[in-house]
């Protein structure tokens, strides 16, 4: 038994090549046998990724999910950011640059009009729970845009750690709560063109929570929601500390 | 050969995450600042090049497009890995401070999207949503 370990921690890339796969088989069974292809297979793939996620940190007390477990450590180098941002630009192949052009400032507008409304939406949240100091405001309403633009957010402005951790957890929610509900309110909202996947990824901007959320809706939308929303982070961590932390500052003086 | 479009892709991938990388460190900030962005235009502008310069032949092309592929699998494999157990325990304000905003942004979605010019689809190509 523990030889067998061994070697499928020592192989974890292939071994999660093979789960991965597996997950995907039993998906696409579920999908057609128990929703007649109501909800796509890669929704319930993605869905189940989350599920293993969540227990697989409740079994090892760690961060990264079931990659935390040795069995599955190959998930860590799948799933990281490097095979991500690898596979999201081959999906560009089959993109049309004349909508990205036509769409350009459209784009622009939503990725600052998301930036704000998210900010806003968490320091809502924030006062509502009792917070009354800029820092804090800043550092959660960061966090409401993506768990990278919360630390950084705080680490510049001097959040305590509690709070830091917070805004590291409500981007988190942000990102999980987009993958699970794209697909379903996709058709309400006209998510269904390149167009306004542009303008999702530019309000939504996390880019894992809006590629896999787009991935589950329809494949075809991804090139598009991905080209806008990997310019949020970093417009995030521009303007939070800056001209949103001065207007918290203004709004609730020290 | 299949390589070549493996190597293509990667050379925008590269080239497009160090302008990114670039970007921030010019504005001073310590995030990529639309690094896959930069990666995907350049493939498209790249692929158009290729195209019409008749490089591109079929083992290259799937050299690329096995990647957009595995995209699907590999998004499964990166939600097995978020951080689930902080998102559920840490209470209910994290909660609603990662969905409240997520609500707000949607109800813009159609606005903005009736602010570009909308097209008749079938000059998008023909559009079939996956099962």
């Amino acid at each position: 038994m523990e030889i067998i370990i061994r070697f499928l921690e020592k192989n974890g890339l292939v071994v999660a090549f093979l789960l991965v796969g597996l997950i995907m088989y039993v998906s696409t069974i579920i999908s057609i046998r128990l929703t007649n292809r109501k909800i796509p297979a890669s929704a319930i793939a993605i869905l189940g990724g989350l599920v293993l996620a969540y227990f697989g940190g409740i079994y090892s007390g760690g961060e990264k999910g079931v990659a935390d477990l040795k069995l599955f450590s190959g998930f860590g180098i799948m799933g990281g950011s490097m095979f991500r941002d690898f596979a999201i630009v081959s999906t560009a192949m089959g993109a049309s640059f004349l909508v990205m052009k036509q769409t350009g400032w459209v784009g622009a507008l939503s990725l600052l009009i998301g930036i704000v409304l998210s900010f806003l939406g968490g320091v809502a949240v924030a006062l509502l729970w009792g917070y009354t100091d800029a820092v804090s405001l800043t550092t959660i309403g960061a966090g409401a845009c993506t768990y990278i633009v919360g630390p950084v957010t705080g680490a510049a402005i001097g959040a305590s750690s509690d709070v830091m951790a917070l805004s590291i957890a409500a981007g988190v929610v942000k990102a999980i709560f987009i993958t699970i509900a794209t697909p379903f309110i996709a058709p309400s909202i006209g998510l269904n063109n390149p167009h306004s996947a542009m303008v999702f990824g530019g309000l939504m901007g996390t880019t894992s929570g809006v590629s896999a959320g787009l991935a589950a809706t329809d494949p075809k939308l991804v090139p598009y929601g991905a080209l806008t929303a990997t310019f949020y982070t970093g417009l995030g961590c521009l303007i939070c500390p800056s001209v949103l932390y001065l207007l918290m500052h203004l709004i609730f003086p020290a | 050969m299949t390589i070549y479009g493996v190597a293509i892709l990667a050379f925008c991938y590269v080239t497009g995450q160090l302008a990114g990388e670039l970007l921030g460190y010019l504005i001073g900030i310590d995030a990529n600042v639309g690094g896959v962005g930069f990666a995907m235009l350049l493939l498209i502008l790249l692929n158009d090049w290729l195209i019409k310069r008749d490089h591109l032949d079929k083992l290259t092309e799937g050299g690329i497009l096995f990647w957009s592929q595995m995209y699907i699998p590999i998004v499964v494999a990166m939600s097995a890995v978020q951080n689930v157990k902080v998102a559920v325990s840490s209470g209910f304000i994290a909660l609603l401070a990662g969905i409240v905003p997520v609500l707000l942004c949607l109800a813009t979605v159609p606005l903005l999207s009736r602010l570009s010019k909308p097209k008749p689809v079938d000059q998008d190509g023909d559009y079939y949503p996956i099962s």
